[in-house]
Parts: C-alpha cells; sequence; structure tokens
C-alpha cells in the first residue's frame, strides 16, 4: 500500500501527527465482542470529520458461534479518505484482532508490514488451542514484519470500570469500546460524538453507558499515555461537493426510497415480508414509518410476502416485497401471476452467495440469469439493480416509476455488500425528485357488441402497452383478473391459441419498449479511443472505477459502462459495445451478464468473475484489465 | 379509496345484478352452483356495494367462483387466495373481501396461508368447498379424503389421515367456525350472512358434491330422507338436540368427550347448551369432532364465533396513533434523521 507515499509529517506542540491521505483498518474479532459496532462508530465519526468513505461488513453466518473460535470472527472494514474513494480498499493498512482466531483469519489480508493491533490478554492457551495455534505467534517470531501493538484490552477496560462497580464479566464486554478509543486516538477522529451517542444508546442502562464510556476514554487515553505509539495520524475530510450528508447503508437507502416512491406516486405503501439475510433489515426500517402511513406485514412465509403484496397492488397501493436468493425462488410462481395481472409490484433481492442456503451473510451477485428467466413460460419483466448503497434510494423510486406506470411487476436487484455497506451520501432536494403519478380507470372504456358501455381492463395504452387499472371500490367498473390467460381487451378468459400468442408478444413488447423511457447508457473514463471498455452492474461499481482508473494511471485507455437498467437495455447498448476492440464485464458470478451481452448483441464479452462471497479489489479488477489488454499485443 | 357515493344509500339490488356475464362452466349437478347461487341471492340483502365486494380465489374448480360475480374479483394461483386477500384486507379495509377455496386448495398447497389468516384475524369471509377429491385435476384423494379412499392415485386406498376442516380451523385460533352444505339454501344463507357480519377471519366449510369424482360423499348426512336423523343444528343458547321429535341431542360425559345421547334417557338438563361465544375454544372442538366422518351425525351451523382484535383495523389503528402523535412523515426530515454533516 502507498499511504506512506503520500505523508506529509508535521510536528505539533505536543505530539506529532502524521498525515495520510487514506487508511484501511479491519476492526476483526468475536462474534460478542461488538466488531460490527466498533466498525460502524469509527464509521460515523470519519463520516461526521468529513472524510469520504465506505465499508464493508464481513460476520459469519451465526450469531453467536462458540467463542474464540475461527468460525465466530467477524470484522469490519472501513476505508476512510481524504479524497474520492468507491471501494472499502483491497489490504487493510490495520488490523485489530480481539482474539487469536481474529488474528488466525484475518493476518492474510492486512498489507505486507501493516500495523497489527491485538487484545494481548485473549492470547491464552485456551484461545490459541482455539484459533489452531501450536505457539503464540505474539512471541515466536511469525509476525515479523508487521508492526505490532500488544495491548492489554480486558484488564485495562476492567481496570477503567473497577470504580463504577461493574462485575468483571460484564466489565470485560466494553472492551471493544476500548478499542474503539485507541483507534480514535490513533486516527485523531472527534470523540464528542461517539460520547454522545454511547450515552444515548444505552441511556435505558446507565451503568452499561458508564462502563463503555469510561473504557472508551481508558482507551483514547491509552493512545495518548503509553509509550507503546509513536504518534497519531491524521486523514483529512474529503472535498466533496457542497451540502447536507449522511453516512448510509444500502437496505436504509432502499426503505428511504421506497418511502419516497410512495410519497411521490401519492400511493401508500405496503410492504410483505418474511425475515431473510440480508434484506430483513428493510423490513425493520420500513415498518418504523407509520407516520408515512406504511403497511408493513410480516408474512408467514416468503410467498404470502408476495401474495399480500399482490392483494395489496390490486388495492392500489405501491406494493412491495424484500427477499434474498431462496426467497426469490420461492415467489416465482407468484411473480409469474403478477406479469399475468399486469399490475405493479416491487420485487426486491438483496442478493447472497447461494445456490440454497449457501453463504447468507456474503455477498453474491448470482441471481441476475433468475430475474431474467426464473419463471414459467414467458414471463418478461424489468430489472434493475444498485450499484453503491446510496444509489438504492434512486433505484427504488426508478424501479416504482417503471412497475407504476407499466402495471408491471420490476425486480430490483441490490446485493449483501450494498445493504450493510456504506457510503456518506450527499442528501437530495426532495422537490428534484421526480413525479410518479398515475391514474386510474374511473369511467367505462369500451363499447361492447350490445353498445353497452363497460370497462375492459385488458385495453392499453397506445404508446405504453399499459393496461387500463381500475381499483375496487370504483363504481361500474367491476372486472375479474387471474392467472388464466386473457382474451386481449376484454380480460375475459380465452383459450383460443392465436389470443395467447398475441398476449405473450404483447406482455413481451410492454416490456421492450420501456427502453425508450430510461436513460441511454453512459460512457466513462475514456470514452473515446478507449483500447477496453469495462461493462459492469450491481455492486462492482465501486471495484470497477477503482481499478479502470488504476490501468489508466499506468498509461492505457480504458472506457466504462455501468448498467442500472437491465431489462431491458438501454437503447444504445449495443452501439456502445461494438464501438470498443475489447469487453470486459466482471461480475459477482459465473458470467451471467456476459452471456446476456453476448446473446443479445452477438459481441465478444470476456468474463472475469468472483464469487467468495466478498466484492472484488481494485488490483484484481487490474489486473484482470491488464491481462485482456494483454491479449491485445 | 372508497366509492365517492359512499355516503349515498345502497342501491337496491337483484341476484341478477351479483351475476356477471360469464358462462358458468361447472360440471352439470356439480353443488357449486347451488352455493354460487346462494352467495349470489345473499349479496342483495347485505348492504353492501357491489364495487366495494372481492371474491379472491386460487385454483381448482371453486376457484372459477369470482369470475362468476358481478363484484371485483382475483383468480389468482394455488392455495395463495389467503394471502392475496390479506394483503387486499390490510390495504383496504374499506372492502368486503371473500376467499372462495376448496379442500385442496385451502388444507393441502395453501394450508399454511389458511391457518395463519385465521390466526390473525384478518377481515375475510373464507368459503371452503370440501368435496374430499380433488376434481379439476380430475380424480385424486385429498387431505379431507377418507382412509381408504381408492382414487386415481390411490389404487390400493388411501394411507393419508385425513384433516377435519373444523378442528384446524378451531386449533388454528380462527374467531369464526362454521359448517354448511350445499343441500340446503336457507342454511347457506344463514351462515354466510353470519360470516360476511363476523369482524375478523370467518372461516366456513360447506360440504359440496363433487357428481363426477365424488358423487354422494354426503348424502349419508346431507340427503333430505336422513337430513332429520343426521345433521346436528346448532343454535346459540339451545341445547343442542335434533332428530325426529327433537328426540336424540348431545351432552358432554365425563370423559371430557361430547356424545350423541337419547334425550329421553338423559333429561333435557343434561344436554349441552350450545355457545357459540365461548372464549374457551374446547368444546368448540369436541363437537367438531363428534362425527367422525358424513356417515354419522354431523353438526351444522356456527360453531364459534368470539371477538378477537381484528389485525386489519389494528394496523390502522397503529398508523393513525403514529400520525396523531407525531404527525405526518415528512421525507426531507426523513432523510436526514440521522446524523448528517454540511459540506461547504
Amino acid at each position: 500500500m502507498d499511504q506512506l507515499s503520500n505523508t506529509v509529517e508535521r510536528s505539533g506542540a505536543s505530539a506529532r501527527v502524521e498525515h495520510l491521505d487514506r487508511v484501511i483498518i479491519r476492526f476483526a474479532g468475536d462474534s460478542g465482542d461488538g466488531m460490527q459496532l466498533t466498525g460502524d462508530r469509527f464509521t460515523s465519526a470519519s463520516a461526521l470529520f468529513g472524510n469520504d468513505l465506505a465499508t464493508l461488513p464481513d460476520f459469519p453466518a451465526e450469531i453467536r458461534a462458540p467463542a474464540g473460535t475461527l468460525a465466530g470472527v467477524s470484522a469490519f472494514q472501513v476505508h476512510i479518505s481524504d479524497h474520492d474513494i468507491t471501494t472499502p480498499g483491497d489490504a487493510p493498512n490495520v488490523l485489530v484482532a480481539m482474539n487469536p482466531a481474529a488474528l488466525q483469519n484475518e493476518l492474510g489480508r492486512l498489507e505486507a508490514g501493516g500495523t497489527v493491533i491485538v487484545n494481548e490478554d485473549a492470547f491464552d492457551e485456551r484461545n490459541l488451542a482455539k484459533a489452531g495455534y501450536a505457539a503464540n505467534p505474539l512471541t515466536d517470531g511469525s509476525l515479523e514484519g508487521y508492526k505490532v501493538y500488544e495491548v492489554p484490552m480486558t484488564s485495562l477496560t476492567q481496570r477503567s470500570v473497577e470504580s463504577l462497580g461493574v462485575k468483571p464479566r460484564d466489565a470485560e464486554r466494553s472492551k471493544n469500546f476500548f478499542a474503539l478509543g485507541l483507534v480514535s486516538w490513533m486516527y485523531t477522529r472527534p470523540v464528542d460524538d461517539t460520547i454522545a451517542w454511547i450515552e444515548q444508546r444505552f441511556s435505558a442502562k446507565p451503568q452499561v453507558a458508564a462502563a463503555n464510556l469510561a473504557a472508551f476514554k481508558a482507551g483514547h487515553a491509552f493512545g495518548e499515555t503509553a509509550e507503546l505509539f509513536d504518534h497519531p495520524y491524521e486523514v483529512d475530510p474529503a472535498p466533496l461537493p457542497a451540502g447536507t450528508y449522511t453516512n448510509i447503508n444500502g437496505n436504509t437507502a432502499l426503505a428511504w426510497g421506497l418511502i419516497a416512491a410512495s410519497q411521490l406516486s401519492d400511493l401508500p405503501l405496503f410492504l410483505g415480508s418474511y425475515p431473510i439475510t440480508p434484506a430483513s433489515d428493510i423490513l425493520h426500517e420500513l415498518s418504523k414509518h407509520k407516520r408515512f402511513g406504511v403497511r408493513t406485514l410480516q408474512a408467514e412465509d416468503e410467498i404470502a410476502g408476495i401474495g399480500a403484496a399482490i392483494g395489496a397492488a390490486y388495492g392500489g397501493h405501491l406494493a412491495v416485497t424484500t427477499t434474498s436468493g431462496p426467497g426469490m425462488a420461492l415467489k416465482a410462481e407468484a411473480m409469474g401471476l403478477a406479469v399475468s395481472l399486469e399490475l405493479p409490484l416491487l420485487v426486491i433481492d438483496i442478493q447472497r452467495g447461494g445456490p440454497s442456503t449457501g453463504l447468507p451473510t456474503k455477498t453474491e451477485a448470482a441471481d441476475l440469469l433468475m430475474a431474467f428467466y426464473g419463471r414459467h413460460g414467458e414471463s418478461p419483466l424489468p430489472i434493475l439493480a444498485s450499484h453503491s448503497p446510496s444509489s438504492c434510494f434512486f433505484v427504488a423510486i426508478e424501479a416504482a416509476r417503471i412497475a407504476i406506470k407499466y402495471r408491471t411487476p420490476v425486480i430490483l436487484l441490490s446485493d449483501g455488500y450494498l445493504a450493510n455497506g456504506t457510503e456518506p451520501w450527499r442528501l437530495p432536494d426532495v422537490a428534484d425528485l421526480p413525479d410518479i403519478s398515475t391514474t386510474f380507470a374511473t369511467a367505462p372504456n369500451h363499447t361492447n357488441d350490445k353498445g353497452e358501455e363497460v370497462f375492459w381492463p385488458y385495453l392499453r395504452d397506445d404508446d405504453t402497452l399499459a393496461r387500463a387499472w381500475a381499483l375496487p371500490g370504483t363504481p361500474g367498473l367491476m372486472h375479474r383478473i387471474g392467472g388464466l390467460e386473457k382474451e386481449d381487451g376484454s380480460g375475459n378468459v380465452s383459450y383460443d391459441s392465436a389470443n395467447h400468442e398475441r398476449m405473450v408478444q404483447l406482455r413481451a413488447e410492454k416490456v421492450a419498449r420501456i427502453a425508450d423511457d430510461i436513460p441511454e447508457a453512459v460512457v466513462e473514463g475514456d470514452v473515446d479511443g478507449a483500447e477496453l471498455l469495462v461493462v459492469g452492474w450491481g455492486s462492482t461499481w465501486g471495484s470497477i472505477d477503482a481499478g479502470a482508473n488504476r490501468v489508466r494511471a499506468r498509461g492505457h485507455k480504458i472506457a466504462r459502462v455501468h448498467l442500472t437498467h437491465l431489462n431491458p437495455f438501454p437503447r444504445n447498448l449495443g452501439d456502445l459495445l461494438r464501438r470498443y476492440p475489447k469487453l470486459l464485464v466482471p461480475e459477482m458470478n459465473l458470467g451471467q451478464l456476459s452471456r446476456l451481452l453476448r446473446a443479445e448483441y452477438l459481441v465478444d464479452a470476456r468474463s472475469v468473475t468472483k464469487v467468495r462471497g466478498v466484492p472484488f479489489t481494485a488490483s484484481e479488477l487490474e489486473q484482470a484489465i491488464l491481462d485482456t489488454l494483454g491479449g491485445l499485443r | 379509496m372508497t366509492s365517492p357515493d359512499t355516503l349515498l344509500p345502497i342501491p337496491t339490488t337483484t341476484r341478477r345484478d351479483w351475476s356477471s356475464d360469464q358462462e358458468v362452466r361447472w360440471c352439470p349437478g356439480c353443488g357449486d352452483y347451488s352455493i354460487l347461487a346462494a352467495v349470489q341471492m345473499l349479496m342483495p340483502d347485505l348492504e353492501v356495494r357491489r364495487e366495494d365486494t372481492v371474491f379472491v380465489s386460487g385454483i381448482g374448480c371453486a376457484a372459477r367462483f369470482p369470475y362468476y360475480m358481478n363484484t371485483y374479483g382475483m383468480h389468482s394461483i394455488h392455495g395463495r387466495a389467503p394471502a392475496i386477500a390479506t394483503g387486499l384486507a390490510m390495504a383496504r379495509p374499506d372492502l368486503h373481501v371473500w376467499v372462495v377455496s376448496g379442500d385442496g386448495d385451502s388444507l393441502s398447497i395453501g394450508g399454511n396461508h389458511l391457518i395463519h389468516a385465521m390466526r390473525r384475524n384478518i377481515n375475510l369471509t373464507i368459503l371452503m368447498f370440501n368435496n374430499q377429491i380433488y376434481g379439476l385435476t380430475k380424480g385424486q384423494y385429498s387431505p379431507t379424503s377418507e382412509l381408504g379412499k381408492v382414487t386415481k392415485s390411490t389404487p390400493f386406498g388411501s394411507l393419508d389421515h385425513p384433516f377435519n376442516p373444523l378442528s384446524l380451523a378451531i386449533g388454528a385460533e380462527a374467531s369464526f367456525v362454521a359448517r354448511t352444505h350445499d343441500m340446503d339454501r336457507g342454511h347457506m344463507l344463514e351462515v354466510f350472512r353470519r360470516a360476511h357480519e363476523h369482524k375478523g377471519a370467518a372461516f366456513v366449510e360447506v360440504f359440496q358434491n363433487c357428481n363426477v369424482f365424488n358423487d354422494g360423499a354426503f348424502e349419508g348426512v346431507t340427503a333430505k330422507q336422513v337430513r332429520e336423523e343426521m345433521l346436528i343444528p346448532l343454535r346459540h343458547g339451545e341445547p343442542i338436540r335434533f332428530g325426529a321429535d327433537a328426540r336424540h341431542g348431545v351432552m358432554l360425559d365425563s370423559q371430557a368427550g361430547a356424545r350423541v345421547v337419547d334425550v329421553a334417557e338423559v333429561g333435557e338438563d343434561a344436554l349441552l347448551v350450545h355457545d357459540e361465544s365461548r372464549v374457551d375454544p374446547s368444546v368448540a372442538f369436541l363437537l367438531s369432532r363428534l362425527a367422525r366422518g358424513p356417515s354419522e351425525p354431523t353438526p351444522i351451523g356456527v360453531f364459534r364465533a368470539v371477538e378477537r382484535l381484528e389485525y386489519g383495523s389494528e394496523v390502522n389503528t397503529q398508523i393513525a396513533a403514529e400520525v396523531d402523535s407525531r404527525g405526518p412523515g415528512d421525507l426531507a426530515e426523513l432523510l436526514r434523521s440521522g446524523a448528517t454533516w454540511d459540506v461547504r
């Protein structure tokens, strides 16, 4: 890592502070050690300080695997910088390891010569054995080459809370705040916000609040006074565009986007959902916002989640179901029904490692072909994907716009990395958000053979091919819809073969025409004369950006295009793909988009793939691009 | 989205106004015809508007029902009608939502949705046509078919122990549980009306004859000539009696069971007085198990009708309380609800 090459050392009256342009810190410990909370607090302090940042929570599926074991290691990586960044970083510069298992698991990720801060107290024989260490790595010389700081965090924490009358066992639980205090000192983070947060978060348990606070302060003071550490570091605020910012993760952004879509469409929001990792937080978030008229149903199963949403959609609500891969499989039949009913519906898939239960807490993006084809019969529906945590907000609104305007279910793909990862988000002006309201049928729209004015639910708009939508409660427009094939126009049940073919084609054409109503794909980087176009979708955006820029820094011309709309593809995509001599498609699957691009456009879309439950690193994509370019020579 | 003319009197309608223009396509002689007729006859008396009424169904013969009602309706997918209707009833408490289903749709593929709709007590009127057979797929045994039944899929006789639909409903905490049959229009009208008027999930089992694949399944209790001796009408507040001259009755015995007795033998005071509003479901459960099948005297009518919080209105109460105490949501405020900072 080049963090030290750009540093400027400066001396202060009290202590020397060294400037870094960025730093990547990885907090790792037992699942019960509170590492996610620690990372989250460090992130918040950095966000409020004004750094650009990106985070990668990385935790096991087990809630509490046996303490001290490798299976129980939970980690949180945060990348803070004084400039614009798009990824949580490749190799951490600093590893905070709360026990031997964390060190064993995570050391391999650390940059060569990186900094290791360990909780020395946890390195006893029992924990060492659980982590698979035959000898203590702190003493056997195996950490040579790293900067190792051994800090007795447990005992220092216990001592710091002694006067509060806290039991030693409870005191031990505050050691993550000791670590947070220490790292906060090391990187000169402002502490007021964290102190206020501790007081507020634990206000119901004053003794816990006091213990955590004491531990935090003790950690901070330890950094300052122990002669272990040479000097603290500083990462300046990043020059971000002016505005009000908040630090946001993808699931919260998505939930807020749905609320925004409800307001912008003037339709009440309905969520039918069954808890599943990593989508549950959307249900949690939306269930809080009753003031916005949000109705959430924690359904009996995944099918009921989408079923209830279909019912609510029929009743005129902006209906949503949220899930992850296994739930998508269960919802497939109901999605087909929604295609047939031609009702607006958002199906949100926070992808995770599969197949089956797979890697529930790890990220993957292997549901794309399932989104395209995972229903029986010809049942096309629009598909969108978010590319960063904050983009989830806007993609939710766009998905709702398409669903409402075209009376169609829409699949929105996010993933575990976007769901839990955070970034600073410049808040939009609510007045700038689009109007996505619609109109409902209120009067008959057809004269039948007998000269009677009637309502035909499957009469379509000439341009959009969207069908007429009459809500129950509307006098005179009573009608029945269902999953049986319908007669074009009247919507009556029809087994006529020619009608079926017409309806299949109409439904496909309706989705295809959406291409005229979405933004064209935009090439970034070296638009003209690039040797290679990187085509991406979903959460690979940040890694592609960072990887491509590294290759450009080596003097190559690289273009990038990132797709939000996946079905239909943007109108100009074929032309773009043919404009560049080489195409590279990085994906967190085994090459699903590249397969679609090849089929659709007959182009040589090369694939670079990764299914390891973590995002691509910038260096992996740098190498992949270089390898692909190498083929040119 | 209530009708703009909600405040106007509900127009007078006739059975014809509630019939759609679609040709009814059940087999000639199917029990579904009489159930449809009963519902269409009942609707004009219920003081509801056609546009505020929705029939939701799943898959199966019974599931064609919505097509024949001149109301809003959805013919959905197998087993999912209670889930879809739950969403609709939650979203639109102003509507009267009916679910029409069969024994396969409700108790096999859709069993989970049915029990949870009843547990949740969402405002639905659920009619389950029980014909103890799969009709639309042409004659396989169903989850209510009797043991030993020979069908296309059980040539050596069924080994599947059947569900007792009413025991299941009572076990699933249903607040309204009733049974009627397709041979008695008057009884259907009364039970359907009660189900409609119930606030919460109302479950009605309708004995329905499938004259093609399971003809006469309920004849042993519903045929005109045996009805008096084989059906036990449940009437709230009255001792349970049946048979010619009301000579039979039902009493609870000392072994915590319910049994059929001769009134002359035990005396009228020994009979069980039917109380559909009893909060404890034990007695209703005993009554649901009085007959082991439609060859023994079988209770019909309302087994259980208790008041319990209705899910949909509770959801709306929570929303209203939040809006009342904190005001309607403000999007700009929501976006700033976390920690924020300004970059100039």
